[in-house]
C-alpha cells in the first residue's frame, strides 16, 4: 500500500531512535519545515485568506501574479539553501581535525540540496518570475502567449520544490550533488529514496522550464506591440529571448539524462552502470550539455537587468545597444559548444581538450565587451547610487574577478590542478552570485514599486547590499586560496588545522549573507508598514525608459488601456519627452483576458503526488497522479469559455482615475527619488 | 623554477625533523621564502597560510607538470590584467565624475555609440584570447596527461576503490594501499581504473588530475623532482568515506627507494585473495604495503567492473 | 497582420477561415517551438543509441540481431500511410468538405497508427522472448528500447489526442478551437513520421548492413 515507505523514514522517528547531533539537526530542520507549513495554514485560516488566495492567486493566469508567485517560491527556497550553506561551513570549521556535528551522509545531503535548490528552485524560479512580470510589460503586451501553460510551468516547478521540501521530513535526499553524477547515483552505490527524490524534483523543474522558455520565446516573437521591432526592444527582452531559446534546447538533455538514470535505477537498464555496456561518460556529457547552457540561462537575464539599471540610474540611453545584443547572441550560441570543459580530466585526447578550452575562452570576448559597454553607459550620464545601482556597480567589479578565474579554469592545464577543488566552487559562486543573484535582487528593487505600488525602503536596501557584498567576498575569496592549497569540494572534514582560519572567514561570510537575507526581509517588512509614504501610484518612480513604467503601479490586470504604439527604443522616455506619456486614449475597446483556471493547481498536486509516489514505489498513487494531471488537461480542452470580457467602460474609468491621481501629483526631480515626495511622477529632464 | 626546488628541500628537511611540522620551524621557513617569490601580491595570502603547514597545490610545485601549470597560471594573469585593470581604474573615476548632483562630466543622455571605442572593445579581448588561445593549445598538447615525461617511466597501476586507493607496481611486484612510494627524479606513469564509481586522482603539488573509471583505463604522467612527501586524494565525491580517501605520496632518492623496495619485499605481507576481499568493501582503510600481489590483478579489476570477468569479487583470485 | 498576409509554417486556412487563420499564427508557432524541443530530445536519444550500439553491446545481441526488415518495412508503411491519410484529413479540413470526410480520414489514420503501435509491441515481445534481448541485458539494448519506445509512446499519445479531438468534433462541431488542435496534431503526427524515418534508417537499415 505504501511501497517502500515506513515509519523509520520520518525524520522525527529517526531522531527519536538515534538522538545523534546529525539526526537532531535533521529533525530540527524537518520541524521548521512542518512548522512553517502549519503556520501558513493557520494564518490563512485565521485571516480567512483561503478564498482570496485561491481565486486571486493560485488559479490566476495573470502573468504578473504568476511572476510574483515564482519569486515568492524562490525566496523561500533561497532562505533554506543559504541556511544550509552556513551550516556546512560551520560544520567544516568545527570538524577540522576532529569529527563535526554532522554525519558525512548528512553533510552530503546538505551540499546536494543546497546545489539543487540554488540552481533549480531558487535561481530558475527567480529569473522566471522576473521575466514573467517584466517582459510582457516591456514589449507592450497584455499577457504571455499561453497564460495557462505559464501557470502549468509554475505548477511543475513548485511541485519539484515541494518534493525537495518533503525530503526534509520523509526520507533522505540524494548525496550525489546537484549534478547527480552516475555511477555513484546508480542503485548499486546509492540505494534508497535519495537519488529518486533528486531525479523527480529535477525532472519536474526541467519540464517546467522547457515550457516557460517556449512561452517566453513565442511571446517575444508574436506579442510585441505595434512598432516594437526586435531592435527596439529593451535589452532585458533580448536577454530573455536568448535565455528562452537556451531553455528550449538545453533542458531536453537534462530530462533525457534523468530519465535514463531513472530507468537504470527502477528497471535495471544499463545506461550508466559500470557493467553490461553502460557508461557514465554519457551521463557527464548529457548533464553538461544541459549544464553549461544552463549557466547562461541563469546569467543572461541578469545581464538584461543590469543593462536596464545602468541606463535608468545613469539617466542615459544604453551605450552600444547593438553590440550588447550581438554579444548576448554570441554567448547564447557559444554556450552550446563548451560543455566538455566540465570534465577536461576525463581522459580524452589533448586535442579535444584544447578545442573546448579555446571555445570556452572565446565566450570571454562578448562578455568582456558587455562589461565595457556597461561602463560606457555610465559615462556622460548622471549616476544615482541607489540600491539597484549599488548592486550593479559591485557586479561589474566582482564579475570581472569571476571571469578571470573562469579564463584560468578554461585552460585544461590549470583545470587539471584545481578541478573539483574549492577554487572551482569559489569560481562558480563568483559568477552566479553577482551574475545572477545580485541582478535579481536589483530587479526586485527596481520593479517592486511597479508591482505593489510602493517603493522598498532604501536604508534597509543599502544595509542588505553591504551584508551581501561583504558576505560574498568573505565567504568565497578564502575558497580560492583553499582550493589552490588543494582543498577539495564536498569534503565534510579536513585533518588540517591550517585550513581553520580560512574556514572561519568563510563562515563569517556565510553568516553575513544570512544577514543580507535578513535585511531584505526587514526591508520588505518595513516597506509594507510604511507603504503610504513610499507609495508611487503614478507608476514611474525611477524616471523609467521602457514601457512598463507607462502604466500605473500596480498595473491593472490588463496592463495597458490600449496597446501602445512605439517608434523607437527607450519608448517611454520618448513619450515623456514628446508629452505623450499620460493621455486619455480615444480608441478604448472591450478586451478579453484569460479567465481563472484550476488546472494548474490540480497539476501541481498531481505532480507532487506522482513524484512522491514513484520515489517511494507507491504505484497506485503514481498512476492516480498521472491520470489526474493529464485528466485535468484533457478536461480543460472541453472548456471553450476560457476568456473574461472586460468592457471598455471599465478600462476608461480605470484610466481616468489614474490620470486624475496623476494630475494631483507633484513631479519629483531625481534628487528626491528616494524620499516620500516621490509619488511616481518624474520631473522632465534630469 | 629553481625556487620551488629549494622550497622542497626545506620542506623535506622539515618533514624529517618534525614529522608533521612544528609551528616555530615553519615560520622561519616562511620568512626565508618571502624575498624569493616574484609574484608577491598574488601569493601573499597563500604565504600567510604557509605559516601553517598548508603548502600544497600548484603554487608549491614539486614537479615539471605543476611547474609548467604555475607558469601558465601567471601568464594568463598577466594577459588578463590588460582587460581587467582598466575596469578597476575607470570605474571609480566614472562614478565620481558623472555622479548625480555635483558630477562635473558632460551630460549626454542620447550618447549611445562611438565607432572607435566599439572597435577597441571588440579588438582588445580578441587579441587577448588569441594570445591566451595559442598558449592554451601549446600547453594542453605539451602537458597531455598521456604523454610520458621522459624515457623509462616507472609504471604504477592505480585502482580507485571505496574509499581508498590501491597502488600496484607491476615491474617491482609490490603493492600498497593509501600510501605511495616512488623514486624522485624519475618519470611516473600512472595507469588508472576504478573498481567502483568514478573517482578522480590528484596529487596537487605534482599537478595533474585524471578520472579513474570502472571498466576503463586512463593515464596520468607525473614526476617528483626531488624527495618529499606530497598529499594525494580522490576529488570526486563517492560516499561517506570520501573525506578520508587521502594518501601520502613519498618521493625518495633512487637508492632510498631501492632500499624501501627491498624492505617491503622482505617484511610486508602479500596481498592475498583474502586481503583483496577485505579491501573490496565500501570502507576506509589504513595505509598498508604488500610484498606481492596476484599478477594481472589490474586487468582483472577492469574486466570484473566491466561485467565481463568472473563474478564480482573475483578480481583477487 | 491578418488574413492571407500571414504565412505560418503549417496548414494555412487563410482562404476559407481568415479568423481561424489569424488565431493559428501564435499557437502553431508555439507548437513548432515545442516540436523543436522534442526533436532535441530525440536527437539526444539517437546520439545515445549511436554510442551505445557500438560500445555498449557487452557481448550481448548486436543491432543486426534485432533487425527484421520485413517487420520494419511494414511499420514504416503503416506510419507513412497514416501520415498520408492525415494529410487527406488536413485537406478536408482546409477546404471544408464536411465533417464526414474529415472524420473518415482521421479514423483511417487512427487505425493505421494503432496497428503500428500494436506491431511495435509485438516486435518488443519477439525481441524479449525469442531473441533473448530484454533492455536489461546491455547498454545497447537499453538505448535501443528507449529510442523506439519513446517514439512509440509519442505515437500512442498522438492516438489519445486524436481520440479526444474526434470526441470534440462530435461534441462541438468543427469550431475554431478544434481546427487549431487538429492543425497541431497534424504537425505532431508528421514529425513522428520524420523521427521514424530516422529510426528506420539508423536502427534497422544501418543495423542490417553493419
Amino acid at each position: 500500500m505504501l511501497g517502500a515507505l515506513d515509519w523509520q523514514a520520518i525524520v522525527f522517528v529517526r531522531a527519536w531512535r538515534d538522538p545523534s547531533a546529525s539526526e537532531l539537526i535533521g529533525a530540527a530542520a524537518g520541524g521548521l519545515a512542518v512548522t512553517g507549513a502549519l503556520a501558513a495554514v493557520v494564518l490563512l485560516s485565521v485571516f480567512r485568506l483561503w478564498r482570496p488566495l485561491w481565486s486571486g492567486w493560485l488559479t490566476s493566469l495573470d502573468h504578473k501574479k504568476i511572476g510574483i508567485m515564482y519569486i515568492v517560491l524562490s525566496l523561500v527556497m533561497l532562505l533554506r539553501a543559504v541556511i544550509e550553506a552556513a551550516l556546512m561551513r560551520l560544520h567544516q570549521l568545527v570538524a577540522v581535525g576532529q569529527g563535526g556535528p554532522l554525519s558525512p551522509e548528512h553533510f552530503a545531503q546538505l551540499f546536494s540540496t543546497h546545489g539543487t535548490i540554488m540552481i533549480f528552485f531558487m535561481a530558475m524560479p527567480l529569473l522566471t518570475g522576473i521575466i514573467n512580470y517584466v517582459m510582457p510589460l516591456q514589449i507592450g503586451a497584455r499577457d504571455v502567449s499561453f497564460p495557462l501553460l505559464n501557470a502549468i510551468s509554475l505548477a511543475l516547478t513548485a511541485a519539484g520544490a515541494a518534493l525537495v521540501m518533503v525530503s526534509l521530513v520523509i526520507g533522505r535526499f540524494s548525496t550525489g550533488g546537484w549534478s547527480g553524477y552516475a555511477t555513484y547515483t546508480e542503485l548499486a552505490y546509492s540505494m534508497g529514496e535519495g537519488v529518486d527524490y533528486w531525479i523527480w524534483a529535477v525532472t519536474l523543474s526541467s519540464l517546467g522550464s522547457t515550457l516557460s522558455g517556449l512561452n517566453f520565446a513565442v511571446t517575444i516573437y508574436k506579442k510585441r506591440c505595434p512598432g516594437m521591432t526586435l531592435f527596439r526592444m529593451p535589452l532585458f527582452c533580448w536577454t530573455t529571448l536568448c535565455t528562452s531559446i537556451l531553455m528550449i534546447f538545453a533542458m531536453a538533455p537534462l530530462t533525457a539524462a534523468t530519465v535514463m538514470l531513472a530507468l537504470d535505477r527502477y528497471a535495471g537498464f544499463h545506461f550508466f552502470t559500470n557493467d553490461a555496456g553502460g557508461n557514465m561518460m554519457n551521463y557527464a556529457n548529457l548533464f553538461w550539455l544541459f549544464g553549461h547552457p544552463e549557466v547562461y540561462i541563469l546569467i543572461l537575464p541578469a545581464f538584461g537587468v543590469y543593462s536596464e539599471v545602468f541606463a535608468t540610474f545613469s539617466g542615459k540611453t544604453l551605450y552600444g545597444y547593438r553590440a550588447l545584443v550581438f554579444a548576448t547572441m554570441c554567448i547564447a550560441v557559444l554556450s552550446f559548444t563548451v560543455w566538455l570543459h566540465h570534465f577536461f580530466t576525463m581522459g580524452q585526447s589533448a586535442n579535444i581538450n584544447a578545442v573546448f578550452g579555446i571555445a570556452t575562452m572565446t565566450i570571454g570576448i562578448p562578455t568582456g565587451v558587455k562589461v565595457y559597454e556597461w561602463l560606457m553607459t555610465m559615462v556622460r550620464g548622471r549616476i544615482r547610487l541607489t540600491t539597484p545601482m549599488l548592486f550593479a556597480v559591485t557586479f561589474l567589479v566582482t564579475f570581472v574577478l569571476g571571469g578571470l578565474t573562469g579564463i584560468l579554469l578554461a585552460n585544461p592545464t590549470i583545470d587539471f590542478s584545481v578541478h573539483n577543488s574549492l577554487f572551482l566552487v569559489a569560481h562558480f559562486h563568483n559568477m552566479l552570485i553577482p551574475g545572477l543573484l545580485f541582478g535579481m535582487i536589483a530587479a526586485v528593487q527596481v520593479w517592486f514599486p511597479k508591482a505593489f505600488g510602493f517603493r522598498l525602503h532604501e536604508g534597509w536596501g543599502v544595509a542588505g547590499f553591504v551584508c551581501w557584498v561583504a558576505g560574498f567576498y568573505l565567504a568565497f575569496m578564502p575558497l580560492y586560496a583553499l582550493g589552490l592549497m588543494g582543498a577539495m569540494r564536498r569534503t565534510s572534514q579536513w585533518a588540517r588545522p591550517e585550513y581553520g582560519p580560512w574556514l572561519a572567514v568563510a563562515l563569517l561570510g556565510a553568516v553575513l549573507v544570512l544577514g543580507g537575507v535578513f535585511c531584505l526581509a526587514m526591508q520588505l517588512f518595513v516597506s509594507i508598514r510604511r507603504r503610504k509614504e513610499l507609495a508611487v501610484p503614478v507608476g514611474d518612480p525611477w524616471d523609467g525608459r521602457t514601457l512598463e513604467w507607462a502604466c500605473p503601479a500596480p498595473p491593472p490586470e490588463w496592463n495597458f488601456t490600449v496597446i501602445p504604439k512605439v517608434a523607437s527604443g527607450d519608448a517611454f522616455t520618448v513619450m515623456k519627452r514628446e508629452g505623450r506619456a499620460y493621455e486619455m486614449p480615444d480608441d478604448i475597446e472591450d478586451i478579453e483576458m484569460p479567465a481563472n483556471s484550476a488546472v494548474a493547481p490540480v497539476i501541481c498536486v498531481a505532480s507532487v503526488a506522482t513524484g512522491f509516489a514513484v520515489t517511494w514505489h507507491i504505484w497506485w498513487l503514481a498512476v492516480l497522479g498521472l491520470a489526474a494531471g493529464w485528466g485535468a488537461v484533457i478536461a480543460r480542452s472541453f472548456v471553450l469559455d476560457t476568456k473574461r470580457r472586460i468592457p471598455a467602460a471599465t478600462l476608461r474609468a480605470s484610466h481616468a482615475a489614474w490620470l486624475d491621481r496623476l494630475r494631483r501629483t507633484v513631479p519629483v526631480s531625481r534628487a528626491g527619488e528616494t524620499d516620500p515626495r516621490n509619488d511616481g511622477l518624474a520631473e522632465h529632464g534630469a | 623554477m629553481v625556487q620551488a626546488r629549494g622550497a622542497d628541500g626545506m620542506r623535506r628537511a622539515q618533514m624529517a625533523g618534525t614529522g608533521r611540522g612544528g609551528v616555530t620551524g615553519t615560520r622561519s621557513v616562511c620568512a626565508a621564502r618571502v624575498p624569493r617569490i616574484r609574484h608577491l601580491p598574488v601569493l601573499l595570502p597563500l604565504m600567510l597560510a604557509a605559516c601553517g603547514d598548508a603548502r600544497d597545490g600548484i603554487f608549491f610545485a614539486a614537479g615539471p607538470v605543476a611547474e609548467a601549470q604555475r607558469a601558465h597560471f601567471f601568464y594568463i594573469l598577466g594577459w588578463m590584467a590588460v582587460a581587467i585593470l582598466p575596469i578597476f581604474v575607470a570605474l571609480p573615476f566614472v562614478l565620481w565624475r558623472y555622479r548625480y548632483g555635483r558630477g562635473r562630466g558632460r551630460y549626454a543622455p542620447e550618447w549611445e555609440s562611438q565607432r572607435l571605442l566599439e572597435t577597441v572593445f571588440w579588438a582588445v579581448p580578441v587579441v587577448i584570447v588569441v594570445a591566451l588561445g595559442v598558449m592554451l593549445w601549446r600547453q594542453t598538447i605539451r602537458l597531455d596527461p598521456y604523454m610520458p615525461l621522459g624515457p623509462d617511466p616507472m609504471t604504477v597501476e592505480v585502482v580507485a576503490m571505496d574509499w581508498k586507493f590501491l597502488f600496484l607496481y607491476p615491474e617491482e611486484g609490490v603493492a600498497s594501499v593509501n600510501t605511495l612510494t616512488v623514486p624522485a627524479g624519475r618519470p611516473l606513469r600512472f595507469v588508472l581504473t576504478s573498481a567502483t564509481v568514478m573517482q578522480s586522482f590528484v596529487v596537487p603539488r605534482l599537478g595533474g588530475q585524471i578520472y579513474a573509471m570502472g571498466g576503463m583505463v586512463t593515464e596520468l604522467n607525473l614526476q617528483a623532482d626531488a624527495p618529499g612527501v606530497f598529499r594525494g586524494q580522490n576529488t570526486q565525491y563517492n560516499g561517506e568515506g570520501f573525506a578520508q580517501q587521502k594518501f601520502e605520496m613519498t618521493a625518495m632518492a633512487p637508492d632510498a627507494f631501492d632500499a624501501w623496495l627491498a624492505r617491503t619485499r622482505a617484511d610486508a605481507p602479500p596481498l592475498t585473495p583474502e586481503v583483496w576481499q577485505s579491501l573490496d568493501t565500501r570502507a576506509t582503510a589504513d595505509p598498508a604495503v604488500y610484498s606481492a600481489y596476484p599478477p594481472g590483478l589490474f586487468g582483472r579489476v577492469v574486466d570484473t567492473t566491466l561485467g565481463t570477468g568472473s563474478h564480482h569479487g573475483g578480481a583477487g583470485q | 497582420m491578418s488574413g492571407a498576409d500571414t504565412r505560418h509554417p503549417g496548414l494555412n486556412l487563410g482562404q476559407t477561415d481568415a479568423g481561424g487563420h489569424d488565431a493559428a499564427e501564435e499557437v502553431v508557432f508555439g507548437f513548432w517551438v515545442f516540436l523543436m524541443s522534442d526533436m532535441v530530445l530525440f536527437a539526444i536519444l539517437f546520439a545515445t543509441y549511436a554510442t551505445m550500439s557500438t560500445h555498449g553491446q557487452a557481448g550481448g545481441p548486436a543491432p543486426l540481431d534485432l533487425v527484421d526488415l520485413g517487420s520494419a518495412l511494414a511499420e514504416t508503411l503503416l506510419l507513412l500511410g497514416s501520415s498520408f491519410t492525415f494529410g487527406m484529413a488536413s485537406l478536408a479540413l482546409k477546404y471544408r468538405e464536411g465533417r464526414t470526410r474529415l472524420v473518415a480520414w482521421l479514423a483511417l489514420t487512427f487505425v493505421l497508427g494503432a496497428v503500428f503501435v500494436g506491431w511495435e509491441v509485438h516486435d518488443v515481445h519477439v525481441w524479449i522472448t525469442q531473441d533473448d534481448a530484454p533492455p536489461q541485458r546491455s547498454g545497447f539494448l537499453s538505448a535501443h528500447y528507449l529510442l523506439t519506445a519513446t517514439h512509440g509512446l509519442h505515437v500512442a499519445a498522438g492516438l489519445l489526442w486524436m481520440a479526444v479531438i474526434a470526441v470534440q468534433i462530435g461534441w462541438f462541431g468543427l469550431i475554431r478551437e478544434v481546427k487549431l488542435r487538429l492543425m497541431r496534431l497534424a504537425l505532431f503526427w508528421h514529425m513522428l513520421d520524420i523521427v521514424w524515418i530516422g529510426i528506420f534508417t539508423f536502427v534497422f537499415l544501418y543495423g542490417a548492413v553493419r
